[in-house]
């Protein structure tokens, strides 16, 4: 039977832990207000680019571009984006799960593939595998701003123009409420029109479409835009999400402890009481022994 | 978001202002008018399908009889027959512009550009001041109707 004394700091150290964990989850709470009022109020701006975006490609030849253009090659470049910081749950080991298959898949395809990895968790994970990292952001998600994504949309865009890879995918945790996050996969790479998405064939032309200035030198501005607009949006999703799933992840650590402490203590005070019964007996036992 | 399928009433137009913090106006409007790179444009329902860039101005569109203005700093227009969608990088309505702050900014911008200095900073004071004297200008169209 354990002594008193370790049941005791058992009780101890258990809550000790817990104040943490909750703790925690009060710090993730605050920190997930403030991320979700930041990509709720993104949203608007990316989809409706997006929309923008889409009625311009199927309106503009396909090879006016390289963003738009299509290419033969088989060179798939995976955007993986995990979280800085641990202890949020599952958040990572979904999308690292699904990261791994996906580049498997691909592999399996005859593809060459490469990772390029936001956040510290995906980082260190890659590194202890054989996949080719191609370029990594650790840390960037303490202080998230659009020059992140602005930097991550130049260099991609540069090494896809480059020809590093022809195809970019993106996968990341979706934030849908705060109970629930998706594991997403999308095609960044090159852009789509709404209709291909949908699986349909592009529809004609609607009419004469007039641009101004001209076709080529909006597209120059607003493609670019458009791709770090999106960036910024995932990388937003993410990092709401990863609140999300650390204060529920931190909830059930709390409560978990709560009933742990519960128990032992239940158990320290069976043993208290069994040791002063026994010690009752024994002095009675003594004095009946003495008459 | 408004669907932009058929539930445009006829005769309307549905105008979306977006920034990149959030969606500024979504209304039925009659009228809309807008400053593209190349040139002020008029919008009215029905117009053929129009893509362009925005520069630094007034967008102005009338519901009714009532007339509302803001200030628009670059961005894109995406105009169809029934929906005009402006997404620019900063906008501001009239009613939440801080009519003095404007003219502080005037004063400030225009001392910066007599200053002078580097050729990159006489470009951002020159830009600034354009800025500037966009708001206030676009602040006092908001004084003018209160009076009329």
């Amino acid at each position: 039977m354990p002594s008193l004394q370790s049941l005791r700091r058992k009780i101890a150290s258990v809550k000790n832990t817990q104040k943490i964990t909750k703790a925690m989850k009060m710090v993730a709470a605050a920190k997930l207000k403030r991320a979700q009022d930041r990509i709720l109020s993104s949203r608007p701006y990316a989809h409706q680019l997006r929309d923008v975006v889409r009625h311009l490609a199927e309106r503009a030849s396909r090879l006016s571009h390289p963003l738009l253009h299509k290419r033969e090659g088989h060179k798939t470049e995976l955007l993986v984006i995990t979280s800085d910081r641990g202890l949020c749950g599952a958040f990572n080991a979904n999308i690292l799960r699904q990261a791994a298959e996906f580049l498997k898949e691909h592999a399996e395809q005859g593809q060459e593939v490469s990772v390029s990895v936001a956040g510290r968790k995906g980082c260190d994970f890659f590194r202890r595998r054989t996949w080719t990292i191609r370029q990594e952001w650790p840390g960037i998600f303490d202080r998230l701003s659009f020059e992140h994504a602005l930097d991550m949309g130049q260099d991609i865009i540069q090494h896809y123009n480059d020809g590093t890879f022809d195809q970019l995918y993106v996968v990341y945790n979706e934030f849908k409420s705060v109970m629930q996050q998706r594991v997403v996969v999308e095609k960044l790479l090159p852009i789509e029109s709404l209709d291909e998405e949908a699986g349909q064939e592009p529809a004609k032309a609607v009419g004469a479409y007039l641009f101004e200035p001209d076709e080529h030198e909006l597209l120059q501005t607003l493609l670019p835009k458009h791709f770090q607009v999106q960036a910024f949006r995932v990388l937003l999703e993410s990092a709401a999400a990863e609140q999300a799933a650390r204060m529920t992840a931190m909830d059930g650590a709390t409560r978990n402890a709560g009933e742990l402490i519960q128990k032992v203590t239940l158990f320290y005070n069976k043993t208290r009481q069994a040791a002063i019964t026994k010690e009752l007996m024994d002095i009675v036992g003594g004095a009946e022994a003495l008459k | 978001m408004a669907d932009t399928g058929n539930t445009v009433p006829t005769g309307k137009l549905l105008l979306e202002v977006v920034t990149p913090d959030k969606l500024l106006v979504s209304e039925y409007v009659d009228q809309i008018s807008a400053p593209g790179t190349d040139g002020d444009f008029g919008v009215l329902p029905g117009h053929c399908h129009f893509l362009t860039t925005l520069r630094i101005g007034e967008l102005h569109y009338r519901i009714g009889e009532a007339e509302h203005y803001m200030s628009v700093l670059w961005g894109f227009a995406d105009v169809t027959p029934q929906k005009v969608t402006v997404l620019a990088e900063i906008s501001e309505k009239a009613e939440d512009i801080d009519v003095d702050r404007a003219h502080e900014a005037v004063a400030r911008a225009e001392e910066r550009l007599e200053r002078g200095g580097l050729p990159s900073e006489v470009e951002e004071a020159r830009v600034s001041l354009e800025k500037a004297r966009l708001r206030q200008k676009v602040a006092e169209r908001l004084k003018k109707q209160g009076h009329a």
